[in-house]
Order: structure tokens, then sequence, then C-alpha cells
């Protein structure tokens, strides 16, 4: 009796540690970007620091705002073409394929997740960057000439590079959430909607989605924090380049990248703190991001129910 | 996650291993293991050296950690590591910030290379330093620009845009690039300067040697720049850049070498020196020294000794192996003012070398 009650509430103090340890290490993250970066945003000033264009190390002056619009374009991107693909797979997989195509091609899908980042960053820059330039861009320019976010020389790498390698890269994550998501639901829906003559299209479209939009706003949150903090791959496509695009062919920069190329050599401790500003910054957005999504998924979950 | 570990232990390790090491007299114990740290570029050199030198000296081990010159000057004014090296020479406000003298020792020489990508052009391309400078702040933005026509009399250069690549990460190589850039062109100067990273007017930034050469193989029109060490071997099409004497010369370890001689002549006493845009025949303007620097009064005699001992030895027989690793070798002028240095050493107020 006495050693249940011992091992019950050993595990419980390993549990309140496990617990307290996460947020313990969140908090310590926090502290340690919030100290390091307050050098930079006293010398330069929030906002300034916020929105300021230029980066220049060698005069001392440090604005996030073309990391920051980089990282919001080439996410939000990337979840635009991952997403619509995503969630097609996924219902593919779930709903149209036979069992024995299902689950060696969801296999497959879920192999994409497992592959490096710098693999895709090498393949971004060896298969997909000239591709881009010598076929996606002159074809938009010839098809949209007009439009201000397709102007500029094609030069393959760029921030639409940048998105759609990371569409490539978050599309497993989406597939995989969007899937398990759509299993979950009972086959008692799809059995009714067909029984009252829906075709399969509609009962994706009016039942399983609306039945399961928490889960699948849940995928495009997974997706999203996956392309927020995205480094490697992205610094190898994007031109790494401190301007405001003005253009989805300009090069661009993302926080994170910016971060991952200038920390090892940064020469002053003003550029040093300047980084841990941007990484301050990076995590604002994701937890900006990240609480923003979940309102919106108790709001779909409080809708259904 | 694994491997962080591993290194955190192994620096801890090293760390503990050259402070508590056993006082001076009590006897040998084992190897006594000198950490270095700093400059990607003296990488290969240094692990060359730290082979060799072991074979001759089973006493000593040596632990040279690649983290880039900041990381190295850093480390050296932290006290963590018994040597750093650098690419850019280190600066008054971080010389006076370690309270103690340093030394600047050149152990190696570097240079950088421009490479372009202009299948057109057979041959290696003139660049005159002022187009140059122009390419890179945006001024000149087409290969048949008639500043590059003249340079470059019945070559046949495309009517093709210029896409300036330069490297995205902070670089040695990007400071003896820029630096000779600020003294050929007072509008660089004044409106980019001189650091291992700048505001680049113009252009795509790609991470590292190989992430340049990746993105100027790729791009139709590209001009970029990388080690001389990385362009030899990877056997990319570099450019003859002009040097003072109006004199086109490629990037190589005579050319570089011949940098280093015209500059030994009027070397300050503290050997901090740019030979970017040395004069002199056959001089290429983009070659810089590499140093190692470490400080001047160790506390310990245990591993000073050592130390300068294999300092001593890298800037004289160690010499002969930069060569087969597309290293220039200093020249001998150079060698005899680092003898001076490394003298200078001393440990508990003794000099170390006799």
């Amino acid at each position: 009796m006495t050693r249940r009650v011992t091992s019950d509430t050993a595990f419980q103090g390993v549990l309140v540690f496990a617990g307290v340890g996460g947020l313990a290490l969140l908090g310590g993250i926090a502290w340690v970007v919030g100290t390091m970066s307050e050098d930079a945003f006293r010398h330069v000033g929030f906002w300034r620091f916020l929105v300021g264009t230029t980066w220049d190390p060698v005069a001392g002056e440090f604005g996030a705002w073309p990391a920051l619009l980089g990282t919001l374009l080439t996410s939000a991107l990337a979840l635009v073409l991952a997403l619509p693909l995503g969630f097609a797979v996924a219902v593919f997989l779930n709903e149209v394929a036979p069992a024995r195509l299902a689950s060696p091609l969801s296999a497959l899908v879920d192999l994409l997740a497992a592959v490096p980042s710098v693999i895709y960053g090498l393949w971004g820059l060896f298969v997909l960057a000239p591709a881009v330039r010598d076929h996606v861009q002159p074809a938009l320019q010839a098809v949209l000439p007009d439009l201000p976010f397709f102007r500029g020389p094609p030069l393959g790498v760029g921030v639409l590079c940048a998105g759609v390698l990371l569409a490539v890269m978050v599309l497993p994550v989406v597939t995989s959430v969007a899937r398990e998501v759509l299993r979950a639901l009972p086959d008692s829906f799809r059995e009714a909607a067909l029984a009252l003559g829906a075709t399969r299209f509609e009962v994706v479209r009016r039942v399983l989605f609306p039945a399961a939009r928490s889960g699948l706003l849940g995928a495009g949150v997974l997706g999203l924090g996956r392309a927020l903090g995205e480094t490697m791959a992205v610094t190898m496509v994007i031109g790494n380049r401190h301007d405001v695009p003005d253009s989805l062919f300009a090069p661009g920069y993302t926080l994170a990248a910016v971060i991952a190329n200038e920390f090892s050599e940064a020469f002053s401790p003003l550029y040093l703190s300047a980084l841990a500003g941007l990484a301050a910054v990076l995590m604002g957005t994701t937890l900006i991001l990240n609480a923003g999504a979940r309102l919106l998924v108790l709001h779909a979950r409080g809708r259904w129910s | 996650m694994k491997h962080h570990a591993v290194i955190l232990i192994g620096l801890l390790w090293g760390a503990s291993g050259c402070r508590g090491g056993p006082p001076a007299g009590s006897g040998p114990s084992g190897p006594v293991t000198l950490t270095g740290a700093g400059a990607t570029f003296q990488y290969p050199l240094q692990s060359k050296w730290a082979a060799e030198y072991a074979a001759r000296d089973p006493g000593v081990r040596l632990n040279y950690q690649s983290i880039g010159s900041g990381g190295g000057i850093r480390q050296v004014l932290a006290n963590t590591v018994h040597f750093g090296a650098t690419d850019g020479p280190m600066t008054d406000e971080q010389l006076a910030e370690a309270g103690a003298p340093i030394l600047h020792v050149p152990v190696t020489l570097g240079a950088v290379a421009v490479a372009v990508n202009l299948p057109e052009v057979s041959g290696s391309l003139r660049l005159p330093a002022g187009t140059l400078a122009d390419i890179f702040l945006g001024r000149v933005t087409r290969w048949n620009d008639p500043a590059l026509a003249a340079a470059n009399p019945g070559v046949g250069l495309p009517d093709k845009a210029i896409t300036v690549v330069h490297r995205s990460d902070g670089s040695g190589t990007t400071y003896i690039f820029v630096d000779f850039l600020a003294k050929v062109s007072p509008e660089w100067k004044r409106k980019v300067g001189v650091a291992t990273s700048v505001a680049w007017p113009v252009g795509l930034g790609a991470k590292g040697n190989e992430g340049v050469t990746g993105l100027v193989k790729q791009t139709p029109g590209a001009i970029g720049y990388v080690e001389l060490t990385y362009a030899l071997q990877n056997d990319l099409p570099v450019a003859a850049v002009e040097n003072p004497s109006g004199e086109p010369v490629s990037p190589s370890i005579e050319s570089v070498t011949a940098a280093a001689a015209a500059a030994a002549a009027d070397l300050p006493d503290d050997l901090r020196v740019s030979i970017t845009n040395a004069p002199g025949a056959g001089a290429y303007p983009l070659s810089g020294f590499s140093w190692v620097v470490v400080r001047r009064d160790l506390p310990d005699c245990e591993t000073a000794v050592p130390l300068a001992r294999y300092l001593w030895w890298a800037v004289h027989e160690g010499q002969a192996f930069s060569a087969p690793l597309h290293y220039a070798p200093l020249p001998p002028a150079v060698v005899s003012r680092c003898e001076a240095k490394l003298r200078s050493i001393t440990c508990d107020g003794k000099p170390v070398l006799p």
C-alpha cells in the first residue's frame, strides 16, 4: 500500500517537474533573448528597430522590417500553396485511394517530413531556383504582366522561390495532421451523407471539412510554425538581401536566416544585440500568430458544437 | 542534441585541461593540450599542422575550433583559448578591451578570387579596380559596359545584366574584398565601409564560399568573390584584377606571395596590416594576411612554452605544408618579423623562447 502511494507521489513529482520545466525553459529563453537585445532596443529605439529598413552593421544602424516582412511573406506564401494541396492529398489518401495504395503513399509523405532542411535547401538552390528562373517566372510575367508582385528580373532565388520551397517542406506536416483529423471522423457521417444522396465531393465539402474545421486549422498552425522558424533551406534560396522586396521575384531575408548568417561574425556588442533583437521579434511574431491561430481554432470548435 | 552535449563536454574538458594543469616542475603527466579557435580560413592548414606537429612532439596536442574570426577574437579576449586566429586584425577598441598586450602573428596568406559566370567569354576577364567597385556599387550593371569593354579589347562581352553575389554571413573573405574596394573607390569607403559584413548596395547574398560558388555557377551573368583556395579547388573561372600599376593579375600562390613581399618592406610594428592593393610587379591586389592572435604575457609556463614553440614551428617548417593546400607561404622578410614577435612572449615575466 505505502509503496503504491510513494510511487504515485513520485510520479506526480516527475509530471509537475516536467510541466514546470517546460515553462521555465521558455521563460529562460525569453529572459536571455530579452537581456541580450535590450542594448539594441535602447540604442535604436524599439519602434525604429521594428520598422526600420536599414541594416548597416558598419554604421551601427539596425532595422528589422525587411526581415520581418520577408518572414511573414514567405510563410504566408507557403501556407497559401501548401494548405489546399495538403488537404487534397489528405482527402485522397483517406477517402479516395484504396487501402493498398494509401498506406505506402502516406508513409512516403511522412518521409518528406524527415528530410533534413539543408537537403531541401540544396535541392532548392540547384533544382528549384533554376526551374523558377527559367520557367515559372517568365510564365507568370507573360500571363500577368501588369501585376506589381511579378516584376523585376527573373533571378530564380528570391521570395517566390523561398515560399515555394517552404510550401514543399510544410506539405507533409499539413498532410499528416489533416489525414489524422479526417480519419478520426466517424464513418456514420459519411454513410449518412451518402445515404442522403450526396456525391463524394459533397460529402467532403459539406460534411467532413466543416466537422474537421478546428483540426484542419490546427494543421495550418503547425505548418505555419515550421515555415516561420525554417532557417537553413530558406537562406539558401531567398537571396539574403536586407531590403523590403518590391516584388515576389526580388531577393529578401527572413529573421531566422539573418541570425544564422550573421551571428558567428557579429563584430560589435551592438551588432550582437541587434541580432538578439531579431530573435525577440521572431519570438514575438510566433507567439502572436500562434495565439491568434489558437483563438481561431477555439472559435471554429465553438461554432461546430 | 547528443552532438551538442558531446561538444559541450569536450569544451569543458579542454577548458579545464588548460587551466588546471599540473604546477610547473611537477614532472611530465600526459600531453599538454593547446586550444585555438577562430578563422575557418585557417582550419585546413591548422589541422594539417596539428597532425604534423603531434608527430614531432608527442607531448603536445592541438585542438583548433573553426568558429570564425570574430569568435576567435572573442575567445582570446575571454581567455578561454590559448590562441585565436583571424583574417581581419583586431580593432583598437578590441585591443583596449583586452587590458594586456596582444600579439598579431601572421601565419599564412589568403586571397580572394573574383569568380564570373560568362560562358561567352573564353579566357580570363580583365577587371579594372575602379570598375569592380562600380559593379558592386550597382553603377555598372551590364557586361558590355564601356568601362569593361575598354579593358577587354577584342573580347565579345555579351549584353547581359550583371548579377552581383556576395557573402551573407560575416567573413574574413568579405573583409579583404571590401577593404580593397574601399581603397580603390572613395565612394565605397564613404557609403559602405569596411567590415566582415556590410550593407551591400546591390546583389544576392549566399552563405559561405560554397553558397557563393553555387549561386555564381547557377546564374548566367553572375559575379562573386570566393576564397582563393576554394576557387582553385573548384576550377572556377576567375578574373584578373588590375593592381595599382594597372597590371592585370590573376590570383595564384605566387601572385599572393608577391603582394606580401611588396608589403613586407614597410610593415607596421604590430603587424596589423592590410596588403590589399599592394604595389609591385605581379602582386595580386586582393590578398591578405591571416593571423594568430595571442596574449604576450602568459600566466602559465606549462602551456606558454609549447604554444610559443608550436607557433615558431608553424611560421618556419609549417610553411612547407601551405602550397599543397593552396595557401601562400609567408615571404622570409615577414617570417623574421614573426620571430621577433614570438620572442617577446613571456610567462612569469620571463621570455619563453631562448
